[in-house]
């Protein structure tokens, strides 16, 4: 059974121990304080735990119909989403200016999370609506953002992002959608867009699309690209809906996952738009958009994460198979749970420290975000920009891929009982799947952190990570209490300072020879991260543990010991494979990939 | 018309409850306490009542320990007026509640008051009782509706016999079952302005009543476990079991 209840002490964890000191700085001027930000976590729960995740396996069971255009979203999602824009969700970050509560953006984080754990379908409606206002607030002229933020902001309309074409994908310097200039400059676009996460549903007023598309003679590829706004109801100038756009759903894919959520072909005939930010500057709003877009992909990763852990721990409980090979532990049954077999115990284990270690890695990400908003220090403010600019092809592809990884345990502690439907496990995988291709592919991410993150600034941005963790080394290598930590957080801080010296430097003479381990050079990023957050996450439990009723940071800190003697040494293999370059799969001959069965 | 509704702070319905190690209680320290559920019902149904223009302001009463008022930030968040804290340590006996809610009752006039019809915790199931009597007000208790006719109300209570349909003459008392109605969740906007609606805290000292226990609690212990079931292969094994080894028969 799909099992969940918001991991609401790991939460209040890093609020209160993990990033309370820059958190508290923070909102020193503000009327916001640790009560408020622990409360709104507590009713998020509740609204996620007894509202969206009954309606996740029926969601993903009845899936959404389309119907002449229209698209009819599974039983009990429109109630849903009315009870949660009525409740002031939608607006948690959005500025008050436009009727939102202008929270931390780290708070987005947990409740993103919570909702993906419950219900990741359900999520990509607010989810794509909060893209859309964040491009939009970035990036478009006060008129536009006047006219449509507060009504996104509310939830009575709902937003999308529309970049994909059928010939393009990855490669966005080939669409081909056109967008004529009108004489009251406005702008007429036609072409037809793919894969439209919500584009057509009912649940809202209005859906505001943003379109990628040219203009005519706009200069080639990536650099002739603008970005769009296109409502499906023109809204007239005091908000209320005016005539129907040209353009509509023409069908919506059939897929292996987030099947309450429409996938959907958007055609665009002729449709009034109006542009969002400079001409042909469309790919840098985007990417202001895409940059939190991401993060919050690998933050559904995790929310999927957490509930496939919840889920395979509770039948690990329950299941009954079996006897502990050290004695029996439940003599009056006819067997012991599973949850006494080591290989359990290590999948288990396994979901468990990533899923806490990333949290951790993430929210702190999350901060960054902030603290790069609000700070006046410009070298402060550049510092959390660099931080958050690293880390978010990290997080998004590491945590989609935990995601993956996690539903996968829990199918595989399930047994045949999590192959099947019944229980709703398998559909953990399904719908975990998609998160490592959207949103720019993980292996597009890889290339980002080696080819462009890497690089930037003769390699400024690494520094925000690497000096961080360089500086809590040498202050902590003597604690006594980090002693089953620090050894390996500063072996595997080595690896990783080595293979980032050897891939920028063979890059230079190769190409070809960084962009081949850049998958395995962001995992290896990735798992030092985490490390260096059980690390850190060890060291406050320590100074705990003489007020730990429930156990709560004896468990960090064992937990922390499994992360750091179990997962962080697989930095070993990932570095002896990239040391080995990359010539065997690079130089590998075409022709010889068919060698098995070519006739 | 003013609505008083007054809310406990329990430990949370999902928490499984652990007797403490001496006996003389169960374990609240680092435990989840949430509101009692059956006072969510009854600030619902007070919002409802305000919501339908019957009443002018909800106030939200917690009797307890100063983390009482979490509690009443709560019933503020769902959209309580404003609230009242009476600080008070250890365990309070309903009739000690009913007492210090009378005097509440004396200083604010509500037109209704409206409690659980019991707490999860003690399940005692008697402070609204008490208080209409000490009042001299009218009561309805574990009432599962409430509508609004005239000077009056009628409410719907269950009874053993079935349902039954009472008049109320305003002021009343009326304790809330579950049935009541689904209790909203906070809204967003709703929490943060719940820490600046006013909540005044009042000692017993102000309030001057007794509360000096008149229950002696000697021991809390444990259910005793479920003993293993056992197979029987026939109705004349159990029948012969029931009689002679349970002697129930
Ligand atoms: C359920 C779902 C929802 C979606 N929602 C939206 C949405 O709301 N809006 C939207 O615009 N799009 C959406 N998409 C589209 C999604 O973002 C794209 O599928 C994704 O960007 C990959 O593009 P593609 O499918 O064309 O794959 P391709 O670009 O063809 O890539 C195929 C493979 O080649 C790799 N590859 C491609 N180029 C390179 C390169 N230069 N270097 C190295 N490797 C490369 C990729 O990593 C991938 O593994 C959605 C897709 C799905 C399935």
């Amino acid at each position: 059974m799909q099992t969940y209840k918001a991991p609401l002490n790991d939460m209040k964890f890093i609020l209160r121990d993990f990033i309370n000191s820059e958190s508290n700085s923070l909102l020193k001027n503000s009327d916001i304080d640790l009560s408020d930000l622990e409360m709104i976590l507590e009713e998020a729960s509740k609204l996620c735990e007894e509202k969206l995740l009954p309606l996740n396996q029926s969601g993903d069971e009845e899936g959404c119909k389309y119907e002449n255009g229209n698209v009819n979203t599974p039983k009990g999602f429109k109630e849903i989403y009315r009870e949660f824009v009525d409740n002031g969700w939608q607006g948690l970050t959005v500025n008050k200016k436009y009727g939102g509560q202008e929270l931390p953006y780290f708070m987005n984080m947990f409740l993103d999370e919570m909702i993906s754990s419950s219900n990741m379908s359900f999520g990509l409606y607010p989810g794509l609506t909060s893209n859309a206002i964040d491009a939009i607030e970035k990036s478009a002229s006060d008129e536009i953002k006047d006219l449509y933020l507060p009504k996104l902001a509310s939830g009575e309309w709902s937003g999308t992002m529309n970049l994909t074409e059928p010939h393009c994908g990855t490669d966005l310097g080939l669409t081909k959608t056109i967008a004529n200039p009108q004489n009251d400059g406005s702008y007429k676009l036609s072409g037809t867009k793919i894969f439209i996460t919500c584009g057509e549903h009912d649940m809202s007023k209005n859906i505001i699309h943003l379109v990628l598309a040219k203009t005519p003679n706009c200069p080639k590829g990536i650099k002739g690209i603008s970005l769009f706004v296109v409502p499906k109801i023109i809204p007239k100038k005091d908000g209320s809906l005016g005539e129907r756009n040209n353009l509509e759903c023409g069908s919506i894919e059939k897929k292996m996952g987030i099947n309450a959520s429409p996938t959907c072909v958007m055609h665009y005939n002729e449709a009034t738009g109006w542009l969002v930010g400079d001409l042909h500057k469309g790919m840098k709003a985007m990417f202001i958009m895409m940059n939190g877009a991401r993060l919050m992909v690998g933050v559904q990763g995790l929310g999927i994460a957490e509930i496939a852990y919840q889920s395979a721990l509770n039948y690990a409980k329950e299941r009954l198979q079996g006897r502990s090979l050290k004695g029996s532990k439940n003599l009056d049954k006819d067997a012991d749970p599973i949850l006494v077999h080591p290989e359990i115990r290590k999948s288990l284990l396994k979901i468990k420290t990533l899923t806490e270690g990333l949290r951790g890695l993430m929210l702190w990400t999350g901060l960054q975000v902030d603290i790069a908003k609000k700070e006046k220090d410009k070298f402060k403010k550049q510092n959390a920009d660099d931080w958050v600019s690293l880390m978010t092809p990290i997080l998004k592809s590491f945590a989609t891929d935990v995601g993956c990884e996690a539903s996968n345990l829990a199918v595989q502690i399930y047994g045949g009982h999590g192959y099947i439907k019944d229980h709703g496990i398998e559909q953990l995988v399904r719908d975990s799947r998609i998160t490592p291709i959207y949103e720019g592919t993980n292996g597009i991410q890889a290339l980002d952190l080696v080819g462009r993150k890497m690089p930037l600034h003769t390699g400024r941005l690494l520094k925000a990570f690497f000096h961080l963790v360089k500086e809590y080394i040498e202050k902590n290598s003597f604690n006594y209490n980090l002693k089953d930590f620090m050894p390996s957080l500063t072996k595997s801080f080595n690896r990783l300072q080595q293979v980032t010296a050897y891939i920028a430097s063979t890059g230079l003479k190769d190409p070809d020879e960084a962009s081949g381990p850049a998958s395995d050079y962001l995992k290896m990023f990735a798992l030092v991260a985490t490390a260096y957050v059980w690390t850190r996450y060890a060291e406050i439990a320590f100074n705990k543990l003489n007020n730990d009723p429930n156990g709560f940071y004896l468990a960090k800190i064992n937990s922390g010991k499994y992360f750091m003697t179990k997962i962080l040494p697989e930095t070993g293999s990932i570095m002896s494979s990239i040391l080995s370059g990359a010539k065997t799969y690079n130089d590998f001959e075409d022709s010889h990939f068919d060698s098995a069965f070519k006739l | 018309m003013k609505i008083l509704v007054a809310v406990k702070r329990v430990v949370d319905y999902n928490v499984q409850v652990r007797v403490k190690p001496d006996g003389t209680g169960v374990e609240t320290e680092n435990v989840k306490m949430s509101m009692n559920p059956p006072d969510e019902n009854a600030v619902e149904e007070a919002l409802r009542i305000k919501e339908s223009g019957k009443a002018t302001e909800i106030i939200a009463v917690s009797i307890g320990e100063s983390k009482c008022q979490e509690t009443i930030r709560t019933a503020l968040a769902m959209g309580a007026d404003r609230g009242l804290h009476i600080e008070v340590e250890g365990i309070i006996e309903p009739l000690a509640v009913a007492k210090i809610l009378k005097k509440i009752v004396e200083k604010e006039n509500p037109g209704l008051v409206l409690l659980g019809k019991q707490a999860i915790d003690d399940d005692c199931n008697q402070t609204g009782q008490m208080l209409s009597a000490m009042l001299a007000w009218s009561q309805g208790a574990f009432v599962s509706k409430i509508e609004f006719s005239g000077e009056n109300i009628q409410v719907t209570r269950e009874v053993d016999e079935g349902l039954e349909i009472l008049d109320l003459k305003l002021p009343s008392i009326v304790t809330c079952d579950l049935r009541l109605n689904e209790p909203r969740y906070a809204s967003l906007p709703n929490i943060m302005k719940a820490k600046k609606k006013p909540l005044d805290s009042l000692s017993l000292k102000d309030l001057n009543v007794d509360i000096t226990p008149r229950i002696q609690q000697i021991k809390v212990e444990e259910p005793p476990k479920r003993q293993k079931g056992i197979m029987v292969s026939s109705v004349e094994e159990l029948l012969q079991k029931l009689k002679n080894e349970a002697k129930v028969i």
